[in-house]
């Protein structure tokens, strides 16, 4: 196996900040239009980390214009300028999918440092 | 050069393309391959090139195959494959092949053993859909082949009729598999996709014509 991680080894990023679920986060991505690149902005509360090594994602969940938007990003990938942990939170559990059920106030109350 | 290698399946992962797309790539060690006969029109019947794959233990190989790898200078190797070469291609016996012969972007055929699968029924091997419901005492025809022939006339089976037996572990080739990316220094071929077979077990690795 030492040839596979040899080969994930060059693609793993070695700046990733820490942070974890409940924390909120602001990621940037690189989005391609024609051929412009732009920095696009993306916060909203981590609620679930999974994977290792180059599979490793996270979701992100956000409320926009009263509906929720959830972004699965891969941890590792390019196109992720940079991951900006804006505010820590608490959370008892490793997977927050009880938040999509809360109210806006109440995912607050909850993750709460 | 030589049409193809023989090399290992390492294992699968995921790797990002210059758009930044997640591409599902299979690791492949390939390599470094030496040759151990060269096979002639005149003398084989046929022209070929031979290539041994994979150090091996002096101890463990035959008298028979110890004179063949002395005749060639190479050292035991475990493997051993051919690929038909037509014409002039600059091979001696004894040198060496490595995976710099392919280039990213390049397509390649994968050749190799399927995963054996043990004795499988009629629905796994041969994608039948059983016979019918589990209602009205048939529960267990679920999974069954039904009939097999006809009775007075011809009565026999006729040869070849699919049925259940062992499945898997079969030559199977993979085409057209584009070269992801060639690390030379340590033997590593990426090729987008999967191949056959399980970890560790051995592949053949040929330019697509």
């Amino acid at each position: 196996m030492d040839k596979l991680k040899l080969v994930e080894a060059m693609q793993l990023k070695k700046d990733i900040p820490e942070f974890k679920p409940g924390d909120i986060v602001n990621v940037h991505v690189k989005v391609k239009e024609g051929d412009k690149e732009r920095i696009q902005e993306f916060q909203g509360i981590v609620i679930a980390r999974r994977g290792s090594g180059m599979n490793a994602t996270f979701t992100v969940r956000k409320i926009s214009d009263g509906v929720g938007v959830e972004r699965i990003f891969p941890l590792h990938s390019p196109r992720i300028a940079k991951i900006e942990r804006v505010k820590e939170g608490k959370s008892r559990r490793a997977k927050l999918y009880y938040v999509r059920e809360l109210a806006t106030k109440a995912v607050a109350q909850k993750t709460t440092a | 050069m030589v049409r193809g290698i023989l090399g290992k399946k390492i294992g699968m992962t995921s790797i990002f393309d210059e758009n930044g797309e997640s591409v599902p790539c299979t690791i492949i060690e390939a390599g470094p391959c030496f040759v151990t006969q060269i096979k002639t029109k005149e003398k084989d019947g046929y022209d070929a090139v031979q290539l041994g794959f994979e150090e091996h233990r002096e101890r463990l190989v035959n008298k028979p195959l110890k004179g063949h790898f002395a005749k060639a200078h190479v050292k035991a190797v475990r493997w051993l494959s051919e690929f038909r070469e037509v014409g002039e291609n600059g091979l001696k016996l004894g040198s060496e092949v490595k995976v710099d012969i392919f280039s990213q972007g390049e397509v390649v055929d994968v050749i190799g053993k399927s995963k054996g699968r043990g004795f499988q029924g009629v629905v796994k091997r041969h994608h039948f859909s059983g016979v019918g419901m589990t209602t009205h005492g048939a529960s267990d025809r679920v999974r069954a082949p039904g009939s097999i022939g006809s009775s007075s006339y011809p009565s026999r089976v006729f040869k070849g009729m699919r049925m259940g037996g062992r499945m898997g572990f079969e030559k199977t080739t993979v085409k057209n598999l584009k070269v992801v990316k060639v690390i030379p220094e340590s033997n590593v071929l990426i090729v987008k996709g999967s191949v056959p077979g399980a970890i560790n077990g051995y592949l053949e690795i040929v330019r697509h014509n």
